[in-house]
């Protein structure tokens, strides 16, 4: 692959593996399986956009982001950021690239030094980085401030003094410290409430638009995904089942898991809840430690076929720009659930 | 003459049958075969819990924590209640002092009632000595909570719980708890339930461990059954499947069931009515139709323009979600006004000086606000 073509998305993600070895043994441990948390996925994220990665706890969406910037080293894979090899570069080059590429986390408490003052907090990256004179930093602390809605007068507060949400911005403010193109946030607003959930999605569109930032979206909670992400990518154990753009993925879903995942979001309106088919997944997700045959979904899946347990589906272009990892996709619609299984589900 | 309804629900393999014995007076529900209640149709559109005018305060090294500020609503018999509001709103503290739950010191509860009505003789539950209202506890109220893994007991087999409760309040003896523990498990859908008698709580999945969670509540045939968040930590494919369950439990059992949560997506899918805190207060309380597709109190217009969907059609990409700016209030304060003056956008005068108290505007629909949104301006009678 020649550098200009993947220097067209910001960042390419080719065949991310992340496997956590299981150990036994006291002395001499050995390894006697893996955690297969992220397995062999690929995805790209362009400019501008926001890649929302939706799924259940446990299928690899944290790791993956994780992953994706390196904090945690991948098994195997490649990720490119701005056509640059992330895997192959060591510790100096990547500390180099870090600036454009930053983290706003879900927990806020944990993840903000609480014997720092909030100007020490936002500053830091500012410090460690070198950037500018002590003056220029204060500077920058305040416009940053103010860029995420935080009153100026507060810079010599403790994280312990703000509710939640600001607590959250401080978080912001700190990961666009350096100007980083792209940002990926891991349920930035899953601990929130829902009024402040709604004021902290729309900071970060608009700092999106303001700023031109790339954001890679990490949650479970789908309608807030919908709102925020371009493109949405569903999860389950470790793989992405499907990929689409954000209006075709809600609006005509193919993946079974996809189709089943919507459906069992609740929708605040009593009538249409009322009226609504729902269709209700049998069971638990597996482990990720011993995931099953085939395709990893064809335990629950209501329409799985021999197969869906012995076959892995590939991942491929269904649609232009719609891909699916399922046999039973086709053009036909061969892989919707039928209406007489979602009545089936009802009433069981 | 007697006219028997039978209402099979092979689902949970219960078999149940509304007896209507011709006097007008009664009602007898009979489970697989087994007399097990009888419901005076004159209780049925009397409340089975009726909370008046609950304070509830926390005495706290920082200060006073004004919690509940005067809380009164009632549950009638079969129904689904939601309590709906944002963490600080006092909606689990409500239920915390109906069931003398509350950590007492700090906490304390400083007033009102809280009526329970069973077997036609009304009694009230804060009034009652401890041991009494550890009865009524997983007797008559039972309770299901948010988090399964720190509500059950790691070292205790899960039959074991569930069959401890029904020895306590039931009087039954191990074989007879054995059995029905067995059963119960069977209904909420445990497979294997034989076996998972014998499992420990640590060998369940989240979604399992409420199920559990769900049996125990369940196991002394309650009234009332009290769900703080029950699907809070769970997955959405998990949390459709929990929901579901209690919803058929409800309807073959005929508990009232009080479901706190702050998703008002759940809640357009189980409630019957819906009750919305804030800052310690009610703040509307209505039918769930009449709460969606008519709400008068701003907070709850606010709260249901600030969620997103992921039904409606169009693009909504570029569409800022409405936010409700500001914080909840901070409880460290006697309220003295409307405790959501300062984030909202109908605030008047009159708002800053006094509490609004509940007024009713429709059927069943109450509102505790100064201002009249339909009409876009303050109630005339004010």
């Amino acid at each position: 692959m020649s550098n200009e073509a993947i220097a067209d998305p910001l960042v390419r993600v080719v065949d991310l593996k992340k496997h956590f070895p299981i150990k036994k043994g006291v002395l001499v441990s050995r390894q006697v399986g893996a955690v297969k948390a992220v397995d062999g996925i690929s995805f790209d994220i362009k400019r501008g956009e926001t890649l929302g990665i939706v799924g259940e706890s446990g299928c690899g969406k944290s790791t993956t982001g994780r992953a994706v910037l390196q904090l945690q080293k991948p098994t195997s894979g490649h990720v490119y950021f701005e056509g640059t090899d992330l895997t192959t570069l060591d510790e100096t080059a990547l500390r180099n690239l870090r600036p454009k590429m930053q983290m706003i986390f879900q927990d806020s408490v944990a993840s903000l030094n609480p014997r720092h003052s909030v100007g020490k907090i936002i500053g830091e990256p500012l410090r460690i980085n070198g950037v500018g004179t002590e003056r220029e930093v204060q500077e920058r602390v305040f416009e940053l401030m103010g860029l995420v809605g935080l009153k100026a007068e507060w810079v010599k507060r403790f994280p312990h003094e703000f509710s939640g949400g600001q607590r959250q911005r401080i978080n912001i403010a700190r990961a666009l410290a350096l100007n980083p193109s792209f940002v990926v946030c891991d349920e930035p607003i899953s601990a929130l409430d829902v009024s402040i959930q709604a004021q902290v999605v729309n900071l970060l569109k608009e700092l999106q638009n303001r700023l031109g930032l790339t954001y890679l979206f990490i949650a479970h909670d789908l309608s807030m995904v919908r709102h925020i992400s371009s493109r949405v990518a569903v999860m389950y154990l470790g793989k992405v089942m499907e990929l689409a753009a954000r209006k075709e993925l809600f609006r005509d879903p193919l993946h079974p898991y996809t189709q089943s995942l919507i459906s069992a979001v609740p929708v605040p309106d009593p009538q249409l809840e009322r009226e609504r088919r729902q269709f209700i997944l049998k069971g638990d997700p597996p482990s990720p430690s011993h995931p099953p045959s085939g395709c990893v979904f064809h335990t629950r899946c209501p329409i799985a076929t021999e197969v869906c347990a012995t076959t892995v589906p590939e991942f491929h272009e269904i649609r232009s720009e719609h891909f699916i990892a399922c046999h039973l996709a086709d053009s036909e619609g061969g892989s919707k659930i039928p209406e007489k299984t979602i009545l089936a589900s009802q009433t069981m | 003459m007697v006219k028997t309804k039978k209402v099979i629900d092979e689902r949970i393999d219960l078999d149940w049958t509304i007896g209507d014995f011709g006097n007008e007076s009664e009602d007898r529900i009979f489970v697989n075969n087994q007399d097990v209640r009888i419901i005076k149709k004159e209780w049925r559109m009397q409340p089975i819990l009726e909370v008046k005018d609950l304070v509830t305060r926390f005495y706290s090294v920082d200060g006073v924590v004004h919690a509940l500020n005067g809380i009164s609503f009632q549950l009638f018999e079969r129904e689904t209640l939601a309590v709906v509001g944002e963490s600080g709103s006092g909606k689990s503290v409500t239920m915390m002092s109906i069931v003398g739950l509350i950590p007492q010191p700090p906490g304390k509860v400083e007033g009102g009632e809280a009526l329970f009505t069973g077997n036609g003789r009304s009694q009230d539950l804060l009034k009652m000595n401890d041991d009494e209202i550890r009865r009524m506890r997983g007797g008559k109220i039972g309770f299901i909570f948010q988090d399964p893994i720190s509500s059950l007991n790691p070292t205790m087999t899960i039959g074991g719980q569930i069959a401890e409760s029904m020895i306590e309040h039931l009087d039954l003896n191990n074989a007879e708890a054995r059995t029905r523990t067995i059963k119960l498990l069977q209904q909420v859908g445990i497979p294997d339930a034989e076996r998972r008698y014998n499992s420990y709580p640590h060998e369940f999945s989240g979604g399992m461990r409420q199920r559990v969670m769900i049996a125990i509540a369940m196991a002394c045939e309650p009234q009332i059954v009290i769900a703080d968040e029950p699907t809070t930590a769970l997955d959405v494919t998990v949390q459709a499947q929990i929901v579901d369950l209690v919803k058929r439990l409800q309807n073959s059992m005929g508990v009232a069931v009080i479901w706190i949560t702050h998703d008002l997506g759940v809640v357009a899918g189980i409630a019957d009515r819906v009750v919305v805190m804030y800052g310690g207060t009610i703040v509307e309380n209505a039918p769930v139709d009449a709460l969606y597709n008519n709400p008068q109190h701003p907070y709850t217009i606010g709260l249901l323009n600030a969620i997103p969907r992921v039904d409606e059609s169009g693009d909504v990409e570029e569409e800022e979600l409405a936010s409700i700016e500001g914080q909840p209030p901070g409880l460290l304060q006697p309220l003295v006004c409307c405790p959501f003056a300062s984030r909202c956008n109908y605030v008047f005068d009159r708002c800053w000086q006094e509490i609004p108290g509940l007024r009713s505007i429709d059927t069943g629909h109450d509102v505790a606000c100064f201002y009249d949104v339909t009409q876009d301006r303050p109630y005339e009678d004010l």
